[in-house]
């Protein structure tokens, strides 16, 4: 593979870009891998990288239904922070957001990672209590993290109206490193790894079956025919019951839509991620311009791939009391993604009851964060067995009751 | 906007009016039960891309439960029912199976 550079600009420049390589290959399946991943979004392609990267494992295949990060990896508001409560939830984001810092330059990618700063809102009592609470806790697991006062926010983000009526802001949570990034571009940036690496990519390949032998995983079914495999990653969010049901268990997840929107693009005017949790709103702005909003997830299950208006109208209503300015902006667009939820709002890294199978799943309204860390420790867990970073996340925790409760301080999608 | 008719007290309610309240007809399995049972009646959910039974509450209405058929793709409405029973109505089934042919309740169930 041909590096990207300054140089190779300027060397394609002068000879009209006709030097550029595929940055994928498509590849026609072959019989059999020793590691098939269903789903091309960013935790299965990561997982792939690192099972190459980490473990010198690269006869995999990843198959995708659709296009890659053409799922919740394309369709995510591109928030990364760390600021959990939980010890295994800090340890695992924050492993991933320390991998984005360096992601660029280890994938010869620009993923053009922001670190711009997330504000967390308190706006009630309750939260200002439970982020100094998570500060704390932060302090003590190494996230640099900051309980910050209104005024302090007023300076870090002056379009933001203090007084409210009904949401008053009260101080902040505040992660200086934390940022955003371009979702596609970490898709695209392993997809060209792993392709550099030997790896197939095969889109446009739905898994339809999961073949096993007394208990053991021998491979696929899919709209390409048979594939066969020693070892089976399922990273496909929201559809994780329907593979899981080809595999002959079920899981403690439920997927429903989340939505997001764009405005029209304007002069910059807020330059931190803001998050409005008691609202269920956040907003950033993009490099282009446009004010990027995200809000609650519907209330029931579906797979539409689009939300219920009336959720977009109830964050954008809550949002311009906190941001009077935005009530005079066009919307320009907005979407959905079909999350997948756990009860304790913390994801599944695991083996199943099907030797050979693992699962990576219930990264719900916040996985985008987590992208690189998932990766490295679900490889870890794919190729060894055990991971130190997964080892919390398994399936086992619900029938002994360990959860790791994040639905308090991460109530909201993100 | 999704709309159901709650069988309780008559009225075409908006989304809004409910909440919903996830699967219908769970096994209820309690103390004495193995993990296994108790961890599925808990946790476990079929999560369907195709046919949901599910649990509604008239919440900003007459406050009571009832039950739905709903196509999670499609978010077409086979029905509403009373939440006391232990599988959906024949007539539920049928209207379920005249529109997706080779349907049947106990492959969906199990
Ligand atoms: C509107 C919205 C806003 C969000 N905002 C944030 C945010 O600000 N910050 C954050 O951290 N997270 C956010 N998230 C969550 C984040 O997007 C997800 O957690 C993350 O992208 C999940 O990545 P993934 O690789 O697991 O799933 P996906 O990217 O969805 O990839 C799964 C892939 O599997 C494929 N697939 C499914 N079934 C099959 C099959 N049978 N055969 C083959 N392929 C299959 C799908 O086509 C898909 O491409 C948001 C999500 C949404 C929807
Ligand atoms: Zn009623």
């Amino acid at each position: 593979m041909k590096r990207y550079s300054a140089f190779a600009v300027a060397r394609e420049a002068l000879r009209g870009n006709a030097g550029w390589q595929r940055a994928w290959g498509a590849p026609e399946p072959r019989p059999a891998y020793d590691v098939v991943i269903i789903g091309a979004g960013g935790h299965g392609l990561a997982t792939a990288y690192y099972l190459g990267k980490r473990f010198g494992i690269t006869n995999v295949a990843i198959l995708e239904k659709g296009w890659l990060g053409g799922g919740n990896t394309g369709r995510n508001t591109t928030i990364i922070r760390s600021n959990y409560l939980q010890d295994a939830s800090a340890a695992i984001y924050e492993k991933a957001r320390s991998l984005y810092e360096t992601l660029s330059q280890d994938l010869n990618y620009n993923i053009m990672f922001s670190p711009r700063g997330v504000m967390m809102l308190a706006q009630t009592h309750h939260e200002v209590r439970g982020y100094q609470r998570t500060a704390f806790a932060n302090n003590l697991q190494g996230v640099e993290t900051e309980f910050i006062g209104p005024q302090r926010v007023k300076e870090l983000c002056p379009i933001i109206e203090l007084k409210g009526p009904r949401y008053p802001v009260m101080g902040a949570l505040w992660q200086p490193r934390g940022g955003t990034a371009r979702h596609d571009a970490v898709a695209w940036g392993y997809a060209r790894a792993c392709s550099d690496m030997g790896m197939h990519i095969i889109q446009q390949c739905e898994v339809t079956g999961v073949r096993s032998e007394g208990g053991k995983v021998t491979g696929v079914e899919t709209t390409k025919g048979p594939i066969g495999c020693s070892k089976l990653g399922v990273v496909v969010a929201g559809h994780s019951g329907v593979v899981a049901e080809m595999a002959g268990f079920r899981l403690p997840i439920e997927s429903v839509p989340l939505q997001a929107l764009v405005s029209e693009p304007i002069k910059p005017c807020m330059d931190v991620v803001v998050m409005a949790n008691t609202v269920h709103g956040y907003m950033s702005q993009s490099d282009k311009g446009e004010m990027v909003i995200g809000g609650g997830t519907d209330g029931y299950n579906a797979y539409t791939q689009r939300g219920s208006f009336h959720h977009l109208e109830e964050t954008v209503r809550a949002l311009i009391e906190t941001f009077p300015m935005i009530s005079r902006l066009k919307m320009l667009r907005h979407w959905g993604g079909i999350v997948d939820v756990t009860g304790d709002r913390s994801p599944i890294l695991s083996k199943t009851p099907v030797e050979g199978v693992f699962i990576n799943c219930g990264w719900g309204t916040g996985g985008f964060k987590a992208i690189p860390g998932s990766g490295w420790g679900f490889a870890e867990l794919m190729a060894k067995g055990h991971s130190p970073l997964t080892a919390e996340f398994g399936l086992d925790r619900f029938t002994e009751g360990r959860f790791i409760d994040e639905s308090v301080a991460a109530g909201v999608a993100h | 906007m999704l709309t159901l008719k709650c069988p309780c007290c008559g009225v075409m309610t908006d989304e809004t009016e409910l909440h919903a309240e996830g699967e219908a007809h769970l096994k209820r399995f309690g103390p004495g039960s193995s993990d296994e049972d108790f961890t599925g009646y808990l946790f476990q959910r079929e999560n369907p891309k195709g046919i949901h039974f599910e649990r509604w509450r008239h919440a900003y209405g007459c406050g009571k439960y009832f039950h739905a058929a709903r196509c999670t793709v499609t978010l077409e409405v086979f029905g509403t029912y009373p939440a006391q029973t232990l599988e959906p109505p024949q007539e539920i089934k049928d209207a379920i199976s005249a529109k997706r042919p080779g349907w049947s309740w106990r492959e969906m169930s199990n």
